[in-house]
């Protein structure tokens, strides 16, 4: 798949601070999760990618196109939804969406029914004609979002897209993400802190520390590859049982009082332990498909210092 | 009714002309500002002037009509220089009070709500963020500056004939570029400040402030250096030395003296006029630069 996003040793310094500190790698998902701490760079890197900040040195690449270079082409093709209250509080909220479709290049009449239409979408076509300084914290969370994509962009940066959202908001925000994402063509951007909704929304995860790379994930990879590993808790014979599995020469580990920790081959199914216990009379009374949540590869990478990372999808 | 459900659709239709993007914030705050029933008045009251001028210019040549009214042909206010210098000295304020009317609401709003990120991460730049802004108070200053300034001096030369327009076009030229200099600095230094100063009143008696602030500074220092060239603080002085040049008048004791305070040998050179002008939009400028940012940038 073609790269969307080329890092290319992106160096960002805001003042006497240097935030970004050469990232290297290039990302090809269809939604992509930047996760790391408060101040690890999240922020910094959208903002350098929408042209807000110009690099110290390196530079990036969206869609092939530099960030340096083409910029305004760039923003053709960009949505972006800001982590903070951002609009104009005396224009109804269709009128400012549209007047950002129109800035966007859209003409005047299509602009007002992809804002119309936006306002639909994202569930607020009742109250579109409100005051944008009339709505509350959910509401200008979809307001945002409704800006970001009324003028179809290719790409959409979403900064903390359920920020101050309450639960039911939260997973409508989740779906609309996830339908989009599936909409042919287009990709998407997620930074957060919530690890819950990069793991729902994103394909690929980038973890920052400290202005650097803390480690790449490709979730759609992870959650494939571990498949195979499985935690059994038995009751019976567990000696025969044992005996048995290893005799299928997988790799496991007796914890003891019946529960086994394995990694199936690839010519196994789990149909075959069932067929093996029934065989030993044991019974199988859990299997778990283990596998590291999202939480699990976040940690570790806080762990370990970050080094000076680069990726490559 | 049939029920559709909402999906995301990409867009894919024709797209505008880049160079048109700046026009789309102008046309909105324009809407906005049009809705004020205060500015329409205002804009009338602002015509009132130019229309005055137009009968004088009719009389002038309609002997019948000033014998009708008893009024003597000498005691009319005759068509000359000084006579386009008052009709731009007057609109010229007309086009200060407007301006400090409209101005200071331009980019205020946009900052204290933080919509820059929203404008400028969409192809529109930092320059054009600006023009756009600029681009609404042109329209209405134009309204009543070097419009009907223009139309004025196109009625006088069609009723005068005989080649009058062709011999004074460098008056048409005054009124067209000396309204736009005027319209340049105005908006420019209305757009500064609204940047700078949220509250609109604010920004308002600022824009009061830096004119009488800058005329009281030039008195001074004439007082206490015992000179004129204080006079080239004055921003009101500035623009009327300017003005009177572009129109080929001394500043002598005439209409125009009077507005602008100029005496016989107060005159300060024009290239001190011209530098002060530079000064002010290189700070406006600057000013602009410095605030007008997508994110702010804390050392």
């Amino acid at each position: 798949m073609a790269p969307v996003i080329e890092l290319d040793n992106l160096v960002v310094r805001l003042g006497s601070r240097t935030i970004l500190k050469g990232l290297n790698g290039s990302l090809s998902g269809r939604a992509i999760g930047l996760l790391g701490p408060n101040g690890a760079g999240k922020s910094t890197l959208i903002n350098t990618l929408l042209g807000f900040y110009t690099p110290l040195s390196g530079t990036a690449r969206i869609f092939g196109k530099d960030i340096r270079t083409d910029a305004r082409t760039l923003r053709r093709l960009i949505g972006y939804m800001p982590e903070n209250d951002s609009f104009i509080a005396d224009m109804t909220a269709v009128r400012f969406v549209r007047m950002m479709a129109e800035l966007s290049g859209l003409p005047s009449e299509e602009a007002l029914e992809r804002a119309h239409e936006a306002f639909y979408y994202v569930g607020l076509g009742e109250a579109r004609y409100r005051n944008l300084g009339t709505y509350s914290l959910g509401m200008k969370q979809m307001a945002k979002l409704a800006q970001a994509i009324a003028h179809g962009p290719k790409l959409i940066f979403l900064d903390e897209p359920t920020n101050g959202l309450d639960p039911a908001a939260r997973v409508r925000m989740i779906k609309l993400i996830r339908e989009i994402r599936d909409t042919r063509d287009i990709h998407l951007v997620i930074s957060s802190h919530l690890l819950r909704d990069v793991e729902e929304c994103c394909e690929e995860v980038l973890i920052l520390k400290d202005g650097d790379i803390a480690a790449y994930c490709d979730l759609e990879k992870e959650r494939r590859s571990n498949l195979n590993f499985i935690e059994l808790e038995t009751y019976g014979r567990e000696g025969d049982f044992a005996e048995a599995i290893e005799g299928l020469g997988c790799d496991f580990a007796d914890l003891g009082q019946g529960h086994f920790k394995m990694v199936l081959n690839n010519d196994l199914s789990v149909a075959d332990l069932y067929r093996l216990a029934a065989e030993r009379n044991v019974q199988i009374r859990r299997l778990n498909h283990r596998h590291d949540s999202l939480e699990d590869i976040f940690l570790k990478a806080m762990e370990v210092p970050a080094a000076n990372g680069s990726v490559q999808a | 009714m049939a029920v559709y459900k909402r999906n995301y659709k990409p867009y894919e239709g024709r797209l505008t002309a880049d160079w048109s993007r700046f026009l789309v914030p102008a046309r909105y705050a324009l809407e906005t500002l049009f809705e004020s029933r205060l500015l329409i008045g205002f804009m009338v009251a602002s015509l009132i002037f130019p229309l005055f001028a137009a009968a004088i210019i009719y009389l002038h040549h309609n002997l019948g009509a000033l014998e009708a009214m008893r009024i003597s042909p000498s005691n009319l206010l005759p068509i000359d220089g000084d006579f386009f210098a008052a009709f731009l000295s007057v609109q010229g304020a007309y086009a200060f009070l407007l301006t400090a009317y409209a101005g200071p609401g331009l980019i205020s709003p946009d900052l204290s709500n933080n919509a820059l990120p929203l404008y400028l991460c969409r192809p529109i730049s930092r320059t054009e963020y600006v023009l756009s802004k600029m681009a609404v108070l042109f329209i209405p200053l134009s309204c009543i500056t070097w419009v009907p300034g223009l139309l004025l001096f196109s009625f006088q030369a069609g009723v005068q004939g005989g080649g009058w327009g062709w011999d004074h076009a460098h008056w048409a030229w005054a009124i067209f570029a000396g309204s736009w200099i005027w319209i340049g600095m105005l908006s420019l230094m209305a757009v500064a400040l609204s940047a700078w100063v949220k509250w609109k009143l604010a920004a308002s008696a600022l824009l009061f402030g830096v004119f009488f602030i800058s005329s009281a500074a030039g008195a001074m220092v004439n007082e206490v250096l015992s000179t004129r060239a204080g006079n080239i603080l004055s921003l009101g002085y500035v623009i009327g030395m300017i003005w009177a040049n572009m129109l080929q008048l001394p500043a002598k004791s005439t209409i125009f003296g009077e507005l602008f305070n100029v005496r016989r040998g107060d005159e300060v050179p024009q290239y001190m006029a011209w530098t002060m002008i530079a000064l002010v939009f290189g700070s406006c400028i600057l000013l602009l630069n410095r605030r007008l940012r997508a994110k702010e940038v804390v050392s």
